[in-house]
């Protein structure tokens, strides 16, 4: 039995790997955004894998590498400007000297649906960068600064981030960053999952639901912090259930204009994983597409370049299942929704022209910084400390 | 299977899903810009939904007089209503592209991975049909 493993693992690195490619693959339409535009900027410019590994700094990124200036001022500045402008500017006047429940009485819809407009923007600059679905980032702060209902607000984050994984996917499956065979089992655990952590999250009251999110947040951060995501995983021998589905390949590293070839192993540990992840992504109206890429890159062993990709093609099937029960459920409000993702998919393209300007490094501090913030006042809003 | 073939259907699966996204959103903001403009009389009123908002989707639906599930096709000649279409567009990029990779899948006598899909459609239509779902708490 063995033996025959071994010759069907010869057999699908002989015969099933995706071609090498002798020449880059051609540049993707401008209309393409996020990961399509970005992949053309890492050809030309630092390497950003560190910086669209889910943060992780233990590999890819140049430090020294100059960044491109031009005539705008950093790009730290512009964007923690934005920040302030966005709390202070936006929300703080919203909510006056009252707090967000009492201001949504009185504030306008459409003030509420400039706001979102406005963070779901700045939400899609940081996860492209971040290489996050933005569900996470969309959750924690509008369930936890404005008035709205989680049960919307979970919605809304599913379909955002849903369009912003179909904006990319494309792109990436293209360049062959993201790879269907991959997202294949690891797409129909998630979304059986989702459908049943959906069902139990829409269930659960708003603050049991707004403690859990708060602790998940803040998990999530230690895991940034302290996982280190590998850039090419040594995988000695596929695993046969892999080996069995064809997962393998080759991709061209657009950064060091290599070739890599690449196989997977602990493939039915991680199919339980992804079960786990998709249940997650229901209850708290996520893409989880940190967990995602956590998997395939440090359990599985699929390069980063790769479990990045094929994360965003989970998050589309993931959210997609998860969304049909928060939408057959009425959580639905469209003053949400549709700013929501208008602000996401222009921030996903504005994300290009910020990504050849900001350091990785720096780029982390500040995901960081605001998961840290808004899981603190999930888990405090949920105990009923700070409202 | 060949490299070429396994190639073609991940590049006809991006293609797929590309083009139903750009629709889902285009529509998504023609019929947005319609139920703001108050070209079509929304259901709901925009003036009145910071009054829901704040609540639960079931104390929503319960206030409104809203169905849940596929009721807003009956009520299509409502602004708001109107957006239910695009946004069930874009929740059915997936299932529409999974539907013509069967096809590839099984053509190319990939069965396993075929059976796969197939599996995955299901889910996403149980999903989908409003089978599943919830009354909130």
């Amino acid at each position: 039995m063995a033996e025959r493993i071994k010759n069907l693992g010869e057999g699908a690195k002989g015969q099933w790997s995706l071609p090498l490619r002798k020449t880059p693959p051609s540049p993707l339409p401008q209309s393409l955004m996020g990961f399509n535009s970005a992949g053309e900027v890492r050809a030309k410019g630092p390497d950003f894998t560190s910086t669209i590994s889910g943060l992780g700094g233990g590999c890819g990124g140049r430090a020294g590498t100059p960044y491109k200036k031009g005539p705008w001022p950093s790009p730290h500045i512009i964007l923690a400007l934005m920040v302030v402008w966005w709390f202070w500017g936006g929300v703080g006047v919203a909510w006056g000297a009252t707090g967000p429940q009492a201001a949504a009485g009185v504030t306008p819809w459409w003030v509420w649906a400039l706001i979102l407009l406005g963070f779901s923007f700045l939400v899609g600059i940081v996860s492209l960068l971040g290489g996050m679905g933005g569900g996470t980032l969309f959750v924690s702060i509008i369930g936890g600064f404005l008035p709205f209902h989680l049960d919307f607000v979970r919605c809304a984050s599913l379909l955002v981030a849903l369009c912003g994984a179909l904006s990319a996917g494309p792109g990436l499956l293209r360049y062959g960053m993201g790879d269907l065979r991959l997202s294949l089992p690891a797409a129909l655990m998630t979304s059986s999952g989702a459908i049943f952590g959906a069902l139990v999250g829409l269930k659960l009251s708003a603050q049991t639901v707004q403690t859990a999110l708060g602790l998940t947040i803040l998990g999530i951060v230690f895991i940034i912090v302290r996982a280190k995501k590998l850039e090419y995983p040594e995988v000695p021998t596929a695993d046969p259930l892999s080996i069995l589905l064809r997962i393998g390949g080759v991709y061209l590293d657009r950064a060091t204009k290599e070739e890599v070839p690449w196989q997977v192993h602990r493939t039915p540990v991680s199919l339980l994983l992804f079960l786990l992840i998709g249940i997650m992504a229901g209850v708290f109206g996520i893409g989880a597409g940190w967990a995602n890429v956590t998997v395939l890159n440090l359990i599985m062993g699929a390069p980063i370049k790769v479990a990045v990709g094929t994360s965003k093609l989970i998050i589309c099937l993931t959210n997609t299942s998860a969304a049909w029960i928060y939408l057959h459920s009425g959580a639905v409000l469209l003053v949400i929704l549709v700013p929501s993702i208008i602000g996401m998919m222009l921030g996903s393209w504005a994300g290009v022209y910020v990504l050849v300007r900001i350091a990785p490094i720096r780029l982390r501090y500040i995901v960081i910084a605001l998961l840290l913030f808004a899981g603190i006042r999930s888990l405090l809003k949920g105990l009923g400390i700070w409202n | 299977m060949n490299k070429t073939q396994k190639s073609d259907i991940q590049l006809f699966y991006a293609k797929v899903i590309d083009r139903a996204a750009k629709l889902g959103f285009l529509l998504l903001l023609l019929t947005f810009s319609v139920y703001i403009s108050g070209i079509l009389t929304p259901y709901v009123p925009l003036e009145h939904l910071s009054q829901y908002w704040g609540v639960s989707a079931a104390k929503y639906l319960e206030a409104t007089q809203i169905q849940p599930d596929w009721g807003w096709v009956a009520k299509l000649h409502h602004g708001d209503m109107l957006n239910f279409f695009p946004i069930t567009i874009l929740a059915g990029v997936a299932i529409f592209g999974y539907l013509c990779l069967v096809y590839k899948f099984f053509r190319n006598r990939e069965i396993i991975l075929g059976m796969i899909v197939i599996f995955q459609i299901m889910v996403l239509i149980l999903a989908a049909s409003g089978v599943l779902k919830i009354g909130g708490h």
